[in-house]
């Protein structure tokens, strides 16, 4: 039986098997580049997306646990003409060598940003000890979240103004 | 190259000595610098043909070539720096072509840190010299002398306003000539592009899920593989009923060719499923064949077989009654473990057989691969897709092998494989384990009169080489072995590399004790022996330093003559404010400097750290570096590539050995091969980059990672009094080295 879910706002009926992890599904049957496939057992944090705006392991997380939620990929929070505050964060601050492990961590980031908008250094880099980073990018990487941070208040900022 | 114009040649001669350079530059192009006995620029020593690295098209189009590729480093922004700003356009008006066995020159291996020195100065050469061809050209239609031309916009402007089009004068010029050894360079002072921290090229594309990496590879009809390796590296496959697993969904074979097994499914999750199920299926005769890994010393001594000198000066036997200090270090086997596994592609079809690869190096790789399925070279075609960071020779080449191997028997149908995470931690080769003692003798001044050091160490450089270097390759029926491996003492160095000091020391001697037998598969991991011969070299310089009452950084200086070394090491102390002994209570710090390979970049580390006493935990807070690369293309590309580097080798210095029991491979994920995690990362690390204008460009990627296992070891010793000689500083050896 299809098990239905949205991806970055697109609603999908996924026909595989349920046991499939999301990361398979995401890469696959989705064409999403985002997610990535760093160790299969939850160690590393290269496979993280959101769901339902919370950080989780999409390489462990079969996809009969996702129906009716929502997930959200590095793709989900903008493009490369458009990018998101989190994207621009990461692009401004250079903060990428080889960039197989940033959409995990950008993701991670975001999900604890949405939870706590003035999330602290050490909040940060608590949330961060789920994610590895090979090529010792950690200080660009925790430059680019407080920079991400910054550009995501000031974004809600102009929005509320709007409202106001 | 019989076309040799002998008249030019006398010419030229005349005008290079009268130092006419744009004059003998022109009426010379065609003489083949080789011909001639002049070494050309970095690689084009290798590929003379301007064609090869820059074709301009009618439309203009440029297109530049490189044997290189992109591992994370940066390479591709930095090379598209340098041709822009010789051929007068903006970077993207460069349209790069990175590594391919079809289309690119042959520049061996993206190693060494030596991209910048060879690809970066071959293009910055061959586009000064289209850029004067173009010149010339425009000068011939203009009327007009080329001095008084201007490039700008992919166009040749006149003094009168007139401008014709790159694509126009690349028509009516041959870029299929041999460049010359003395094109003319642009200076720093009208640069435009070259020294700017222009943005990575690729980082957009990485951050909003586009297309980046070999494993985001999707073709047509693409069938998805796994292979199921032996359990331990000597082990044989006895049986496998492969029947059931044949009947799983989306199965399309099962392979087995002697002890190589794997399977080829539709969808991925299947290929995992069924590799499962397959390796369940196997039986293997394993054989405890591993060293004892609680004695490595021992190990490597009774495996050394020859002994190579690496530098000898004055004699290496200090005065009777001279007082003689001795020590030794140990550094274990560690892994690349790039945080993406292992992942190639590849199509067999009527064109040959097509591999997308993340190697180091297409050529070399194809002849491997061409080697290992018995085909002809130029049947395999090798295009370099990037993969995770490899920060060295990791899985690349055996995926690639795996993926042309499964291929061959599916012909029309891509096959992608991909490594799981036990693999990659399992079988990639691994940094050689490596042993080193060393005597020095001070003299009553404080000085270092003798310097003696040993070290034992396997080759760290098993690279393809033949089908023998392939995993894949050693593992079917009729299988190919490893190459012997050789001693070779070597400028750059390899298990030797920074064995000898840059030191004035009047007495020295430097052997390597040759392992030739490698029980623990293991090849290039980054900086080679630099890693473990400047921990032993700069851990004992501060031994020395306190034995001589002598501030380390003052130690130093005491002791090298070279300006740019001490340039570096005085910068560093300076940003550090090492002057200003004032440290928080908790803390030490360390200094520590090397010139990579000797050759390569200038780097000094002062830094601190905090150690727990209760738990013996070490925290590096601060980092201050100062590198001397050369002439600068790209600040921030340096400046990233040594905080990288900092860091990283802070996590192989804490936390990393690869562990075994005597048949198994015992570190097989992240929580038996634990690294640094951000909660554990440094405060703050700056790297100021010397400018040196004019300079050749020298290698930047390894530089950090000697001075920073040596600059850790020398904060702890100042933080607590505990002189540590073993890596990793695990917190037991940390505890243990303190109650000493």
């Amino acid at each position: 039986m299809a098990i239905r879910f949205n991806v970055n706002g697109t609603s999908h009926e996924i026909d595989s098997d349920p046991e499939t992890p999301l990361l398979y599904v995401l890469r696959n049957e989705l064409a999403l580049n985002g997610a990535k496939f760093g160790c299969g057992l939850g160690q590393c944090g290269s496979c993280t997306v959101m769901v339902d705006g919370k950080a989780a392991l999409s390489c462990i997380t079969p996809i009969l646990l996702l129906e009716g939620r929502a997930v959200t990929t590095a793709e989900g929070l903008g493009t490369i003409d458009n990018p998101g505050p989190m994207q621009r964060a990461f692009i401004e601050e250079q903060a990428a060598q080889c960039g197989y492990c940033i959409p995990g961590i950008m993701m991670r980031a975001q999900a604890l940003l949405q939870e706590n908008p003035s999330a602290d250094e050490r909040e940060i880099r608590q949330a961060l000890d789920f994610n590895l980073c090979r090529c010792g990018t950690h200080m660009r990487i925790l430059r680019a979240i407080h920079r991400a941070k910054e550009l995501m208040q000031q974004a809600s900022a102009s929005t509320e103004k709007e409202a106001g | 190259m019989t076309n040799v114009d002998r008249s030019a040649l006398t010419r030229r001669s005349l005008f290079v000595g009268a130092g006419a350079l744009v004059v003998s530059f022109a009426i010379a192009r065609h003489v083949p610098a080789q011909e001639a006995g002049v070494a050309l620029p970095g690689s084009l020593d290798d590929a003379p043909f301007l064609d090869s690295w820059i074709r301009v098209d009618a439309s203009g189009e440029i297109t530049v070539f490189t044997g290189k590729a992109e591992l994370g480093q940066g390479i591709k922004t930095a090379l598209i720096q340098v041709a822009a700003e010789e051929l007068e356009v903006t970077p993207d008006e460069i349209h790069l072509v990175t590594a391919d066995t079809a289309r690119t020159p042959d520049e061996g291996f993206t190693a060494g840190s030596q991209s910048m020195q060879n690809s970066g100065t071959a293009i910055r050469n061959a586009a000064a010299h289209v850029r004067a061809l173009l010149l010339e050209q425009a000068a011939q239609q203009i009327g007009a002398s080329a001095g008084t031309l201007r490039a700008e916009g992919k166009a040749v402007h006149g003094p009168d306003g007139r401008s014709i089009g790159y694509g126009d004068l690349a028509s009516a010029i041959n870029l299929h000539v041999e460049a010359q050894p003395n094109a003319p360079l642009k200076q720093q002072g009208s640069f435009k592009v070259m020294g700017q921290s222009l943005s990575r090229v690729d980082i957009p594309a990485k951050v909003t899920g586009g297309q980046a990496y070999v494993h985001d590879l999707r073709l047509e009809g693409m069938l998805h593989a796994r292979v199921v390796r032996p359990p331990s590296p000597a082990a044989r496959l006895v049986s496998v009923d492969a029947s059931a697993v044949q009947a799983m969904p989306g199965v399309v074979s099962v392979a087995r060719d002697g002890n190589f097994l794997a399977v080829v499914a539709q969808g991925e999750f299947q290929a995992v499923k069924a590799m499962r199920a397959l390796a369940a299926a196997a039986q293997w005769e394993e054989r405890a064949m591993l060293p004892d890994r609680a004695d490595l010393p021992a190990v490597l001594r009774s495996l050394e077989r020859e002994v190579g000198t690496v530098a000898e000066e004055g004699s290496p036997t200090p005065p009777s009654g001279a007082q003689v200090f001795r020590a030794r270090f140990t550094r274990p086997y560690q892994i690349h473990g790039s945080i993406g596994p292992s992942c190639a592609v590849a199509l067999m079809n009527e064109d040959g057989l097509t591999i997308w690869s993340h190697t180091q190096g297409v050529y070399p790789d194809r002849e491997a691969i061409a080697e290992f399925l018995g085909m002809p070279i130029e049947r395999v075609h090798v295009i370099h897709a990037e993969g995770a960071g490899c920060y060295g020779h990791n899985g690349a080449d055996d995926a690639a092998a795996d993926a042309a191997f499964i291929a061959r028997a599916v012909p029309g149908r891509p096959v992608r494989v991909q490594w799981m995470r036990e693999q990659e931690h399992a079988w990639e080769p691994y940094g050689p384990a490596m042993l080193a003692e060393v005597e020095a003798t001070l003299d009553q001044s404080g000085r270092i009169t003798h310097w003696n050091y040993d070290l034992w160490s396997n080759t760290h450089s098993t690279r393809p080489g033949g089908a023998g270097a392939l995993l894949a390759a050693r593992h079917v029926g009729e299988s190919f072995a490893p190459p012997a491996a050789q001693l070779r003492i070597t400028p750059s160095g390899n298990g030797d590399r920074n064995a000898n000091p840059l030191y004035a020391f009047s007495n020295r001697r430097v052997l390597w004790h040759f392992l030739p037998d490698m029980p623990v598969r293991v090849s290039a991991l980054r900086a080679l022996g630099a890693y473990a011969n400047v921990f032993a070299l700069e851990s004992f310089m501060d031994d020395l330093a306190l034995e001589a009452r002598v501030d380390p950084v003052e130690f130093r200086l005491r002791h090298m003559e070279e300006p740019r070394a001490r340039a570096v090491i005085e910068t560093a102390a300076e940003r550090f404010g090492w002057a200003d002994g004032s440290l928080p209570a908790g803390q030490g710090r360390g200094f520590a400097f090397a010139r990579y390979k000797n050759l390569a970049a200038y780097m000094a580390l002062a830094l601190t750290v905090e150690v727990d006493r209760s738990t013996g935990r070490v925290r590096v807070v601060r980092a201050v570096a100062a590198i001397d690369s050369g002439e600068i293309v790209n600040p921030d590309g340096i400046r990233n590539q040594t905080e990288g580097g900092i860091v990283q080798a802070t996590s192989w210095t804490l936390y990393e050995q690869a562990t075994f029991d005597d048949t198994r491979i015992t570190s097989v994920d992240w929580a038996s091969y634990p690294i640094l995690r951000f909660a554990s990362a440094p405060e703050n690390v700056a790297v100021h980059i010397m400018d040196r204008p004019g300079q050749p460009f020298l290698g930047t990627g390894e530089a950090a990672h000697g001075p920073t296992v040596a600059a850790i070891r020398n904060a702890i010793l100042n933080a607590t009094g505990a002189k540590l000689y073993d890596l990793p500083f695990t917190r037991d050896r940390v505890q243990a080295a303190m109650a000493l």
